[in-house]
């Protein structure tokens, strides 16, 4: 009875998160299993998988799974790992993450945790704690049958360090079963943005921004830092930002490092998505505003005044 | 081209959560409730796609309480053809026996398409649909923010967005099962004739043993709890300048962030 890690790669780099799960089960003296899967031209990656603390290494190959695809992936994992009476199956709570693991835990007949923030295994059985409600509160799931399976939120747990590689990864020929959806076109972004829910810094704009285009100013601080651009409900419903910006209950939420709140009050919404952030800054007028309430540093002042100081600021550190 | 569309009645965003004392979940006493927002999408959808092709139906599921009549009804006003509503009192939580009962009562329906909203911000799991489009064998998309019909019917190609900004093209034959975002559409509301339609509307009635679903939960939940309060911190005073280079100055030097 395993415990499996199912790690997450782009562009021939291992997403962090399957180091962060690497790392926790670690802390917790957890014998894990990692399993990787992609085409040939991922073999440099999975032999990189080797050096973060998995006892083991599967590398489950088929020129099928060079491009990410649902049943692909559900298929190939579910195929190798019920032959091994797995007792748990965790991965990231990514885009990817989240839309193969239902598949792959109906396929077991369990259901599943989504989105964890901390994990407890004694090495027999696990107890999860997950946000529901958009973080305005948590509760504990445990698993009556195996194989627990579970999501874990990036950027919570601290991530495994390069240690020495447990040797060659062992590679399975992947049995990825008939795929129907296919990915036929990607469609790029103008400008290659950090996803909200990876990134360590994020600086959102609220209502007060005014306009789309007065964003340009929160990007411009952004940028500086490599931070991410988020956005509260009331700027995406005005036509300010776009709704993968949005920050808060019906959009994503983050616990970055840093959290930057300029023009935003605090609405109920919003604060639920980000109050899991490290470290919360607020910038906004009125000094009432609830937000300053959840902030560590407020400044009470005008976004359009205090953010390109504050950029011309950064600069000088950075 | 017949459409079923999942939904799920959740508390208002504006609800301000508490625990029950014993923390076996939330007090659900004074909530105002409403169609999970992701899932008006879906019904907006829906409706769109039977405009578009000029025939089929619209209907819609939901799984839960008799409160959750109210949420058919309004999805009724705004256009759906039926409805149907597998009771069930003690709102399960586990996504695989959830999946179980709603795959069930859509089969009967044979549908081409399926559509919810990609998470219901309750349990915000985002698991349910993947759970029922295993359990009907056909494909899925998630996170969808556009779907066209292909002009024979029988395949679709869905937008699906990703990290980073970027969005997929993914191409798949019919009958799949779509879950849609936010920026899909903008929902209408119901209309006077809708509202007058939905009220006299017979819904359709399972029990969970009606749609053969004897399967034990296979997780429990316990321990709810309210995150820990944040403290007001620092306020940072003198002019715009000052306060900008104090700020970056406890970023880095206190908080050590940046």
């Amino acid at each position: 009875m395993s415990v499996y890690v199912i790690a997450e790669h782009r562009d021939g780099q291992l997403k962090r998160v399957t180091l962060e799960l690497l790392g926790e089960l670690k802390r917790q003296n957890i014998t894990a299993m990692a399993v990787i899967l992609g085409g040939p031209e991922a073999a440099p990656v999975a032999q990189s998988l080797t050096e973060f603390g998995a006892a083991k290494v599967v590398f489950l190959e088929s020129p099928e799974l060079s491009q990410y695809s649902t049943e692909g992936y559900a298929n190939a994992i579910h195929a190798y790992l019920s032959t091994q009476s797995p007792m748990a199956i965790l991965c990231g709570a990514t885009s990817q993450g989240k839309d193969f693991l239902p598949r792959l835990a109906a396929k077991f007949q369990v259901g599943m945790a989504a989105d964890c923030i901390a994990l407890k295994g004694s090495g027999t059985s696990f107890t999860v704690t997950r946000p529901v409600y958009a973080g305005k509160c948590t509760k504990q799931v445990s698993f009556a049958k195996t194989p627990a399976v579970f999501s874990v939120r990036p950027n919570v747990m601290a991530a495994q360090v390069k240690t020495a590689s447990s040797g060659a990864p062992e590679k399975a020929s992947a049995q990825v079963g008939i795929i129907r959806a296919k990915t036929v076109e990607v469609l790029a972004p103008a400008t290659k943005k950090v996803d909200l829910t990876e990134a360590d810094i994020i600086i959102s704009g609220g209502r007060s921004l005014k306009s789309a285009d007065n964003f340009k100013i929160i990007q411009e601080c952004a940028a500086v830092l490599g931070a991410a651009v988020g956005a509260s409900g009331a700027a995406v419903d005005a036509g300010y930002a776009s709704h993968d910006m949005q920050v808060g209950q019906t959009g994503k939420t983050v616990s970055p490092k840093l959290y930057i709140a300029c023009g935003i009050s605090g609405a109920i919404q919003h604060l639920a998505g980000m109050r899991t952030s490290k470290v919360i800054v607020a910038i906004n007028t009125d000094p009432e505003a609830p937000i300053f309430q959840k902030a560590d540093y407020g400044i009470v002042g005008d976004l359009f005044d205090v953010v390109p100081k504050l950029t011309e600021a950064f600069k000088k550190l950075v | 081209m017949n459409v079923v569309v999942m939904l799920k009645q959740v508390p208002d965003t504006e609800t301000k959560i508490r625990i029950t004392a014993d923390k076996s979940g939330i007090e659900k006493g004074d909530i105002k409730w409403i169609i999970n927002p992701y899932d008006e999408y879906a019904i907006e959808e829906g409706l769109k796609i039977k405009e578009g092709l000029k025939a089929g139906t619209v209907t819609v599921v939901t799984m839960g309480p008799d409160r959750c009549v109210e949420a058919l009804r309004t999805a009724i006003a705004m256009g759906a053809d039926n409805a149907i509503h597998i009771k069930e009192a003690t709102e399960a939580s586990d996504p695989f026996v959830i999946a179980q009962a709603l795959s069930a009562a859509i089969k009967k329906e044979n549908p081409e398409i399926v559509l919810c909203g990609k998470q219901a911000i309750d349990d915000d799991g985002s698991a349910v649909s993947g759970y029922v489009a295993e359990l009907l064998n056909i494909p899925s998309v998630s996170v969808v923010v556009k779907i066209a019909i292909g002009p024979d019917k029988k395949d679709a190609k869905a937008e699906r967005e990703v990290e980073g900004g970027a969005k997929h093209v993914v191409h798949c034959p019919l009958p799949a099962l779509f879950a849609v975002n936010k920026g899909i559409n903008t929902p209408r509301y119901a209309s006077l004739p809708g509202i007058m339609k939905a009220k006299k509307k017979e819904i359709k009635t399972y029990s969970l043993q009606d749609l053969g679903v004897t399967a034990a939960a296979t997780m429990t939940e316990a321990g709810y709890e309210l995150p820990p309060e944040r403290k007001a911190g620092k306020k940072i005073a003198g002019d715009t300048a000052t306060q900008a280079t104090e700020l970056a100055r406890l970023l880095r030097e206190e908080a050590k962030v940046i």
